[in-house]
Protein backbone atom coordinates (compact mmCIF):
# COMPACT_ATOMS: atom_id res chain seq x y z
CA UNK A 1 0.00 0.00 0.00
CA UNK A 2 1.19 3.52 -0.79
CA UNK A 3 3.06 5.17 2.04
CA UNK A 4 2.90 2.05 4.21
CA UNK A 5 5.68 1.93 6.79
CA UNK A 6 8.57 -0.43 6.05
CA UNK A 7 11.18 -1.98 8.31
CA UNK A 8 14.61 -0.38 8.30
CA UNK A 9 17.63 -1.85 10.06
CA UNK A 10 20.85 0.07 10.03
CA UNK A 11 23.91 0.82 12.12
CA UNK A 12 24.58 4.48 12.84
CA UNK A 13 27.83 5.50 14.51
CA UNK A 14 28.34 1.89 15.62
CA UNK A 15 24.90 1.57 17.20
CA UNK A 16 22.25 -0.73 15.67
CA UNK A 17 18.74 0.63 15.06
CA UNK A 18 15.46 -0.96 13.95
CA UNK A 19 12.82 1.47 12.79
CA UNK A 20 9.70 1.75 10.68
CA UNK A 21 9.82 4.47 8.03
CA UNK A 22 7.75 5.72 5.10
CA UNK A 23 9.24 4.72 1.74
CA UNK A 24 9.66 8.37 0.78
CA UNK A 25 11.63 9.22 3.92
CA UNK A 26 15.06 10.58 3.03
CA UNK A 27 18.10 9.43 4.96
CA UNK A 28 18.72 12.99 6.22
CA UNK A 29 15.24 13.16 7.77
CA UNK A 30 15.47 9.75 9.43
CA UNK A 31 18.82 10.76 10.95
CA UNK A 32 17.50 14.12 12.18
CA UNK A 33 13.91 13.34 13.14
CA UNK A 34 13.82 9.65 14.08
CA UNK A 35 17.32 9.31 15.51
CA UNK A 36 17.62 12.93 16.73
CA UNK A 37 21.07 13.23 15.17
CA UNK A 38 20.73 16.84 14.15
CA UNK A 39 24.43 17.41 13.43
CA UNK A 40 23.72 16.48 9.81
CA UNK A 41 22.16 19.54 8.16
CA UNK A 42 19.38 19.90 5.62
CA UNK A 43 20.59 22.29 2.95
CA UNK A 44 19.25 22.64 -0.57
CA UNK A 45 17.49 19.25 -0.72
CA UNK A 46 18.24 19.07 -4.42
CA UNK A 47 21.66 17.52 -4.51
CA UNK A 48 23.52 20.76 -5.05
CA UNK A 49 25.05 21.98 -1.79
CA UNK A 50 26.34 18.80 -0.14
CA UNK A 51 25.98 20.01 3.46
CA UNK A 52 23.92 16.87 4.27
CA UNK A 53 26.89 14.58 3.49
CA UNK A 54 27.40 11.51 5.67
CA UNK A 55 29.43 8.33 5.25
CA UNK A 56 27.69 5.10 4.17
CA UNK A 57 29.85 1.96 4.11
CA UNK A 58 32.99 4.10 3.93
CA UNK A 59 31.76 6.37 1.10
CA UNK A 60 30.73 10.02 1.37
CA UNK A 61 27.16 10.42 0.09
CA UNK A 62 24.44 13.06 0.21
CA UNK A 63 21.83 12.04 2.76
CA UNK A 64 19.17 14.24 1.10
CA UNK A 65 19.51 12.25 -2.12
CA UNK A 66 19.13 8.73 -0.75
CA UNK A 67 15.97 7.05 0.45
CA UNK A 68 16.46 5.85 4.02
CA UNK A 69 15.33 2.38 2.91
CA UNK A 70 18.27 2.25 0.49
CA UNK A 71 20.70 2.06 3.42
CA UNK A 72 18.91 -0.92 4.94
CA UNK A 73 21.58 -3.25 6.35
CA UNK A 74 24.35 -0.69 5.85
CA UNK A 75 26.58 1.32 8.19
CA UNK A 76 26.21 5.07 8.47
CA UNK A 77 28.62 7.49 10.14
CA UNK A 78 27.51 11.04 10.93
CA UNK A 79 29.37 13.96 12.50
CA UNK A 80 28.20 12.74 15.92
CA UNK A 81 30.21 9.55 15.42
CA UNK A 82 33.61 11.20 15.09
CA UNK A 83 34.63 12.33 18.56
CA UNK A 84 35.73 9.69 21.05
CA UNK A 85 35.23 10.11 24.80
CA UNK A 86 34.66 13.83 24.40
CA UNK A 87 37.86 14.27 22.39
CA UNK A 88 37.44 15.80 18.95
CA UNK A 89 38.54 13.92 15.85
CA UNK A 90 41.77 15.39 14.36
CA UNK A 91 39.78 16.80 11.43
CA UNK A 92 37.37 18.59 13.76
CA UNK A 93 40.28 19.82 15.86
CA UNK A 94 42.09 21.17 12.80
CA UNK A 95 38.96 23.04 11.63
CA UNK A 96 38.58 24.66 15.08
CA UNK A 97 42.25 25.52 15.58
CA UNK A 98 42.77 26.79 12.05
CA UNK A 99 39.72 29.08 12.11
CA UNK A 100 38.17 27.18 9.20
CA UNK A 101 34.59 27.19 10.45
CA UNK A 102 32.99 30.58 9.54
CA UNK A 103 29.20 30.22 10.13
CA UNK A 104 29.55 26.46 10.57
CA UNK A 105 26.49 25.29 8.64
CA UNK A 106 28.38 23.32 5.99
CA UNK A 107 31.04 22.03 8.38
CA UNK A 108 29.42 18.73 9.47
CA UNK A 109 29.04 17.67 5.83
CA UNK A 110 32.46 18.97 4.91
CA UNK A 111 34.17 17.14 7.77
CA UNK A 112 32.49 13.89 6.72
CA UNK A 113 33.67 14.31 3.12
CA UNK A 114 37.17 15.06 4.43
CA UNK A 115 37.07 11.95 6.64
CA UNK A 116 36.06 9.71 3.75
CA UNK A 117 38.91 11.20 1.69
CA UNK A 118 41.58 10.74 4.39
CA UNK A 119 40.43 7.23 5.30
CA UNK A 120 40.94 6.23 1.68
CA UNK A 121 43.94 8.41 0.89
CA UNK A 122 45.93 9.49 3.98
CA UNK A 123 48.31 11.66 1.98
CA UNK A 124 46.24 13.56 -0.60
CA UNK A 125 47.62 16.28 -2.85
CA UNK A 126 46.14 19.77 -2.66
CA UNK A 127 44.30 19.00 -5.90
CA UNK A 128 42.76 15.87 -4.40
CA UNK A 129 41.61 17.80 -1.33
CA UNK A 130 40.13 20.49 -3.56
CA UNK A 131 38.30 17.94 -5.70
CA UNK A 132 36.75 16.35 -2.60
CA UNK A 133 35.84 19.70 -1.00
CA UNK A 134 34.17 20.86 -4.22
CA UNK A 135 31.17 18.66 -3.32
CA UNK A 136 30.21 20.82 -0.34
CA UNK A 137 29.35 24.46 -0.94
CA UNK A 138 30.30 27.14 1.61
CA UNK A 139 28.05 30.21 1.56
CA UNK A 140 30.84 32.15 3.28
CA UNK A 141 33.37 31.11 0.65
CA UNK A 142 35.79 30.03 3.35
CA UNK A 143 37.38 27.39 1.18
CA UNK A 144 41.07 28.22 1.59
CA UNK A 145 41.17 27.68 5.34
CA UNK A 146 39.01 24.57 4.99
CA UNK A 147 41.42 23.03 2.51
CA UNK A 148 44.37 23.94 4.74
CA UNK A 149 42.59 22.44 7.77
CA UNK A 150 42.15 19.13 5.93
CA UNK A 151 45.86 19.13 5.08
CA UNK A 152 46.79 19.88 8.72
CA UNK A 153 44.52 17.05 9.90
CA UNK A 154 45.96 14.67 7.31
CA UNK A 155 49.47 15.35 8.55
CA UNK A 156 48.43 14.81 12.16
CA UNK A 157 46.58 11.60 11.33
CA UNK A 158 49.69 10.30 9.57
CA UNK A 159 51.56 10.87 12.83
CA UNK A 160 53.48 13.92 11.73
CA UNK A 161 53.91 17.31 13.36
CA UNK A 162 51.16 19.01 15.31
CA UNK A 163 50.42 15.99 17.43
CA UNK B 1 7.36 14.14 -2.57
CA UNK B 2 4.23 11.99 -2.92
CA UNK B 3 3.91 8.66 -1.13
CA UNK B 4 4.64 5.45 -3.00
CA UNK B 5 4.98 1.77 -2.28
CA UNK B 6 8.50 0.41 -2.21
CA UNK B 7 10.07 -2.92 -3.16
CA UNK B 8 13.68 -3.88 -2.77
CA UNK B 9 14.54 -6.39 -5.54
CA UNK B 10 17.44 -8.73 -4.83
CA UNK B 11 17.67 -10.31 -8.29
CA UNK B 12 17.15 -9.23 -11.92
CA UNK B 13 14.27 -11.75 -12.21
CA UNK B 14 12.54 -10.26 -9.21
CA UNK B 15 12.89 -6.72 -10.55
CA UNK B 16 11.60 -7.74 -14.00
CA UNK B 17 8.67 -9.57 -12.39
CA UNK B 18 7.66 -6.44 -10.47
CA UNK B 19 8.07 -4.31 -13.62
CA UNK B 20 5.85 -6.61 -15.68
CA UNK B 21 3.21 -6.45 -12.95
CA UNK B 22 3.15 -2.69 -12.35
CA UNK B 23 4.43 -1.38 -15.71
CA UNK B 24 3.75 2.38 -16.18
CA UNK B 25 2.91 2.80 -12.51
CA UNK B 26 6.39 1.74 -11.44
CA UNK B 27 9.79 3.42 -11.59
CA UNK B 28 13.12 1.80 -10.98
CA UNK B 29 15.48 3.44 -8.52
CA UNK B 30 19.19 2.62 -8.69
CA UNK B 31 21.34 5.33 -7.06
CA UNK B 32 18.40 7.73 -7.37
CA UNK B 33 20.71 10.71 -7.84
CA UNK B 34 18.51 12.05 -10.64
CA UNK B 35 15.21 10.27 -9.93
CA UNK B 36 14.78 11.70 -6.43
CA UNK B 37 15.34 15.23 -7.74
CA UNK B 38 12.58 14.72 -10.33
CA UNK B 39 10.27 13.22 -7.70
CA UNK B 40 10.85 16.07 -5.28
CA UNK B 41 10.13 18.58 -8.03
CA UNK B 42 6.86 16.75 -8.71
CA UNK B 43 7.86 15.90 -12.29
CA UNK B 44 7.44 12.21 -11.47
CA UNK B 45 5.18 10.59 -8.90
CA UNK B 46 5.26 6.82 -9.33
CA UNK B 47 2.88 4.55 -7.42
CA UNK B 48 5.60 1.94 -6.99
CA UNK B 49 9.34 2.34 -6.65
CA UNK B 50 11.45 -0.74 -7.34
CA UNK B 51 14.87 -0.46 -5.72
CA UNK B 52 17.52 -2.39 -7.66
CA UNK B 53 20.59 -0.89 -5.96
CA UNK B 54 21.05 -4.14 -4.01
CA UNK B 55 21.33 -6.42 -7.08
CA UNK B 56 25.05 -7.16 -6.81
CA UNK B 57 24.95 -9.28 -10.01
CA UNK B 58 24.71 -6.05 -12.02
CA UNK B 59 27.79 -4.45 -10.46
CA UNK B 60 30.78 -5.55 -12.54
CA UNK B 61 33.48 -4.39 -14.96
CA UNK B 62 34.92 -7.06 -17.26
CA UNK B 63 37.29 -6.88 -20.19
CA UNK B 64 38.77 -9.20 -22.76
CA UNK B 65 40.48 -8.48 -26.08
CA UNK B 66 37.79 -10.19 -28.16
CA UNK B 67 34.52 -8.89 -26.68
CA UNK B 68 35.85 -5.68 -25.20
CA UNK B 69 34.34 -4.08 -22.14
CA UNK B 70 31.19 -5.14 -20.26
CA UNK B 71 29.88 -2.88 -17.52
CA UNK B 72 26.95 -3.92 -15.32
CA UNK B 73 24.21 -1.27 -15.11
CA UNK B 74 24.61 -0.92 -11.35
CA UNK B 75 28.32 -0.16 -11.42
CA UNK B 76 28.91 3.14 -9.65
CA UNK B 77 30.66 6.07 -11.29
CA UNK B 78 33.38 5.83 -8.67
CA UNK B 79 34.09 2.20 -9.60
CA UNK B 80 34.53 3.23 -13.25
CA UNK B 81 36.87 6.05 -12.27
CA UNK B 82 39.06 3.77 -10.17
CA UNK B 83 39.02 0.62 -12.27
CA UNK B 84 42.52 -0.40 -13.40
CA UNK B 85 40.99 -2.27 -16.36
CA UNK B 86 39.31 0.90 -17.53
CA UNK B 87 42.38 3.06 -16.96
CA UNK B 88 44.36 0.63 -19.07
CA UNK B 89 41.97 0.10 -21.98
CA UNK B 90 39.49 3.04 -22.00
CA UNK B 91 41.09 5.82 -20.02
CA UNK B 92 38.64 8.33 -21.50
CA UNK B 93 35.93 6.81 -19.28
CA UNK B 94 38.03 7.26 -16.17
CA UNK B 95 38.88 10.84 -17.19
CA UNK B 96 35.22 11.59 -17.88
CA UNK B 97 34.23 10.40 -14.42
CA UNK B 98 36.38 12.92 -12.56
CA UNK B 99 34.14 15.81 -13.58
CA UNK B 100 30.89 13.92 -14.07
CA UNK B 101 29.53 15.04 -10.69
CA UNK B 102 30.70 15.61 -7.13
CA UNK B 103 32.38 12.75 -5.34
CA UNK B 104 29.29 12.04 -3.22
CA UNK B 105 27.09 11.61 -6.30
CA UNK B 106 29.72 9.46 -8.03
CA UNK B 107 29.97 7.24 -4.96
CA UNK B 108 26.27 6.36 -4.99
CA UNK B 109 25.09 7.00 -8.54
CA UNK B 110 25.23 4.27 -11.18
CA UNK B 111 26.13 4.26 -14.87
CA UNK B 112 22.81 2.63 -15.75
CA UNK B 113 20.86 5.26 -13.88
CA UNK B 114 22.82 8.00 -15.64
CA UNK B 115 21.88 6.63 -19.09
CA UNK B 116 18.24 5.89 -18.23
CA UNK B 117 17.77 9.47 -17.00
CA UNK B 118 18.16 10.41 -20.69
CA UNK B 119 19.48 13.92 -20.17
CA UNK B 120 21.05 15.75 -23.12
CA UNK B 121 23.81 17.08 -20.87
CA UNK B 122 24.84 13.70 -19.49
CA UNK B 123 28.55 12.87 -19.84
CA UNK B 124 28.35 9.14 -20.33
CA UNK B 125 26.17 8.94 -23.45
CA UNK B 126 28.36 11.07 -25.77
CA UNK B 127 31.48 9.16 -24.72
CA UNK B 128 29.71 5.85 -25.33
CA UNK B 129 28.53 7.13 -28.72
CA UNK B 130 32.12 7.77 -29.74
CA UNK B 131 33.09 4.32 -28.40
CA UNK B 132 30.32 2.71 -30.52
CA UNK B 133 28.76 1.09 -27.45
CA UNK B 134 25.64 -1.04 -27.25
CA UNK B 135 23.18 -1.53 -24.41
CA UNK B 136 21.61 -4.80 -23.28
CA UNK B 137 18.09 -4.41 -21.96
CA UNK B 138 15.76 -7.13 -20.69
CA UNK B 139 12.18 -7.91 -19.90
CA UNK B 140 10.83 -11.14 -18.40
CA UNK B 141 11.77 -13.90 -20.83
CA UNK B 142 13.71 -11.79 -23.34
CA UNK B 143 16.67 -9.55 -24.00
CA UNK B 144 17.62 -7.15 -26.78
CA UNK B 145 20.72 -5.17 -27.63
CA UNK B 146 20.46 -1.60 -28.94
CA UNK B 147 22.89 1.04 -30.17
CA UNK B 148 23.64 3.72 -27.60
CA UNK B 149 22.91 6.47 -30.12
CA UNK B 150 19.34 5.21 -30.57
CA UNK B 151 18.67 4.88 -26.85
CA UNK B 152 17.63 8.43 -25.96
CA UNK B 153 14.41 9.35 -27.79
CA UNK B 154 13.77 12.84 -26.48
CA UNK B 155 14.48 14.95 -23.41
CA UNK B 156 14.39 12.52 -20.44
CA UNK B 157 12.85 9.81 -22.65
CA UNK B 158 14.69 6.59 -23.42
CA UNK B 159 13.97 3.49 -25.48
CA UNK B 160 12.72 1.28 -22.68
CA UNK B 161 9.28 -0.33 -22.61
CA UNK B 162 7.51 -0.08 -19.24
CA UNK B 163 8.51 -3.66 -18.41
CA UNK B 164 12.14 -3.37 -19.54
CA UNK B 165 15.31 -2.49 -17.68
CA UNK B 166 18.92 -1.83 -18.66
CA UNK B 167 21.34 -4.61 -17.72
CA UNK B 168 24.67 -3.93 -19.37
CA UNK B 169 26.85 -1.53 -21.36
CA UNK B 170 28.95 -3.22 -24.07
CA UNK B 171 31.96 -1.47 -25.58
CA UNK B 172 33.92 -3.07 -28.43
CA UNK B 173 37.71 -3.37 -28.14
CA UNK B 174 39.69 -0.47 -29.57
CA UNK B 175 41.82 -1.08 -32.65
CA UNK B 176 45.44 0.08 -32.89
CA UNK B 177 46.04 3.77 -33.69
CA UNK B 178 42.80 4.81 -32.02
CA UNK B 179 42.70 7.95 -29.89
CA UNK B 180 39.75 9.15 -27.91
CA UNK B 181 39.18 12.12 -25.61
CA UNK B 182 36.33 13.94 -23.88
CA UNK B 183 35.98 17.39 -22.37
CA UNK B 184 33.09 19.55 -21.35
CA UNK B 185 32.44 23.20 -20.66
CA UNK B 186 31.32 23.70 -17.08
CA UNK B 187 30.97 26.52 -14.59
CA UNK B 188 32.89 24.60 -11.94
CA UNK B 189 34.48 21.18 -11.84
CA UNK B 190 31.97 18.40 -11.27
CA UNK B 191 29.11 20.56 -12.52
CA UNK B 192 26.66 19.81 -15.31
CA UNK B 193 28.15 20.32 -18.77
CA UNK B 194 26.97 23.22 -20.91
CA UNK B 195 28.36 21.43 -23.94
CA UNK B 196 30.67 18.42 -24.09
CA UNK B 197 32.50 16.68 -26.91
CA UNK B 198 33.84 13.16 -27.19
CA UNK B 199 35.95 12.43 -30.25
CA UNK B 200 37.33 9.09 -31.42
CA UNK B 201 39.84 9.03 -34.27
CA UNK B 202 41.36 5.90 -35.79
CA UNK B 203 44.29 6.36 -38.14
CA UNK B 204 45.75 4.17 -40.81
CA UNK B 205 48.99 3.33 -39.07
CA UNK B 206 51.24 3.74 -42.08
CA UNK B 207 50.31 7.15 -43.47
CA UNK B 208 48.21 8.72 -40.71
CA UNK B 209 45.01 8.92 -42.77
CA UNK B 210 41.83 8.87 -40.66
CA UNK B 211 39.94 5.61 -41.18
CA UNK B 212 37.23 6.09 -38.60
CA UNK B 213 35.83 9.06 -36.68
CA UNK B 214 33.02 9.10 -34.15
CA UNK B 215 31.88 12.28 -32.42
CA UNK B 216 29.38 12.37 -29.55
CA UNK B 217 28.17 15.70 -28.18
CA UNK B 218 26.26 16.74 -25.08
CA UNK B 219 24.21 19.92 -24.88
CA UNK B 220 23.94 19.92 -28.66
CA UNK B 221 20.34 18.77 -29.04
CA UNK B 222 17.50 17.51 -26.83
CA UNK B 223 19.28 14.14 -26.88
CA UNK B 224 22.94 13.03 -26.83
CA UNK B 225 24.02 13.92 -30.38
CA UNK B 226 26.14 12.08 -32.89
CA UNK B 227 27.84 14.52 -35.25
CA UNK B 228 27.68 12.27 -38.32
CA UNK B 229 28.40 14.96 -40.93
CA UNK B 230 31.43 16.17 -39.00
CA UNK B 231 32.73 12.59 -38.87
CA UNK B 232 32.36 12.51 -42.64
CA UNK B 233 34.67 15.53 -42.93
CA UNK B 234 37.43 13.62 -41.14
CA UNK B 235 37.32 10.14 -42.65
CA UNK B 236 39.77 9.52 -45.49
CA UNK B 237 41.86 12.59 -44.75
CA UNK B 238 45.14 13.30 -43.05
CA UNK B 239 44.02 15.17 -39.94
CA UNK B 240 45.54 18.50 -39.01
CA UNK B 241 44.24 21.59 -37.26
CA UNK B 242 42.52 22.99 -40.34
CA UNK B 243 40.68 19.71 -40.95
CA UNK B 244 39.60 19.63 -37.30
CA UNK B 245 38.43 23.22 -37.60
CA UNK B 246 36.36 22.31 -40.65
CA UNK B 247 34.79 19.33 -38.84
CA UNK B 248 34.03 21.51 -35.81
CA UNK B 249 32.26 24.06 -38.03
CA UNK B 250 30.11 21.30 -39.53
CA UNK B 251 29.30 19.80 -36.11
CA UNK B 252 28.24 23.21 -34.86
CA UNK B 253 26.11 23.88 -37.94
CA UNK B 254 24.30 20.52 -37.78
CA UNK B 255 23.65 20.63 -34.02
CA UNK B 256 20.41 22.06 -32.67
CA UNK B 257 21.37 23.14 -29.17
CA UNK B 258 18.71 24.06 -26.63
CA UNK B 259 18.59 27.37 -24.77
CA UNK B 260 18.27 27.14 -21.03
CA UNK B 261 19.53 28.67 -17.81
CA UNK B 262 22.99 27.16 -18.42
CA UNK B 263 23.51 28.75 -21.81
CA UNK B 264 21.76 30.05 -24.92
CA UNK B 265 21.53 28.07 -28.13
CA UNK B 266 23.82 30.59 -29.86
CA UNK B 267 26.45 30.30 -27.13
CA UNK B 268 26.33 26.51 -27.18
CA UNK B 269 26.74 26.48 -30.95
CA UNK B 270 29.92 28.55 -30.62
CA UNK B 271 31.24 26.34 -27.84
CA UNK B 272 30.63 23.18 -29.86
CA UNK B 273 33.08 24.59 -32.42
CA UNK B 274 35.67 25.20 -29.70
CA UNK B 275 35.27 21.83 -28.01
CA UNK B 276 35.17 19.59 -31.10
CA UNK B 277 38.42 21.14 -32.28
CA UNK B 278 40.08 21.14 -28.85
CA UNK B 279 39.10 17.55 -28.03
CA UNK B 280 39.88 16.43 -31.57
CA UNK B 281 43.48 17.61 -31.11
CA UNK B 282 43.89 15.48 -27.99
CA UNK B 283 42.31 12.47 -29.71
CA UNK B 284 44.68 12.92 -32.66
CA UNK B 285 47.76 13.02 -30.43
CA UNK B 286 46.60 9.87 -28.70
CA UNK B 287 45.85 8.10 -31.98
CA UNK B 288 49.35 8.87 -33.28
CA UNK B 289 50.83 7.17 -30.23
CA UNK B 290 49.31 3.90 -31.47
Amino acid sequence: MKGELKDLKLVVNGKPYELKVKPKALLVDVLRKDLKLTGTKRGCLESTCGVCSVIVDGMAVRSCSILALQVNGREVTTIEGLSEGGKLHPIQEAFVNHGAIECGFCIPGRVMVAKALLDENPNPTREEVRLAMQGVLCADSGYVKQIEAVEIAAEKMRGGEGR
Amino acid sequence: MKDFDYFSARTVEEALGLLSKYREEAKIIAGGQSLLVLMRQGLLSPEYVIDIKGISDLDYIRYDDVDGLRIGALTTHRSIERSELIKEHYRVLSEMERNLATIQTRNWGTVGGNLCYGHHSGDLAPVLISLNAKLKVARLGGERVIDIEAFTKDLLEVDLEPDEMLLEIQVPPLKPYTGIAYEKLMVMQGDIGIVGASVLLRLNSSDGVCEEARIGLSGASTVPFRALEAEGVLVGRRIDDSVLREAAEVASEKADPPSDVHGSSVYRREMIKVFVRRVGKVALERARQG
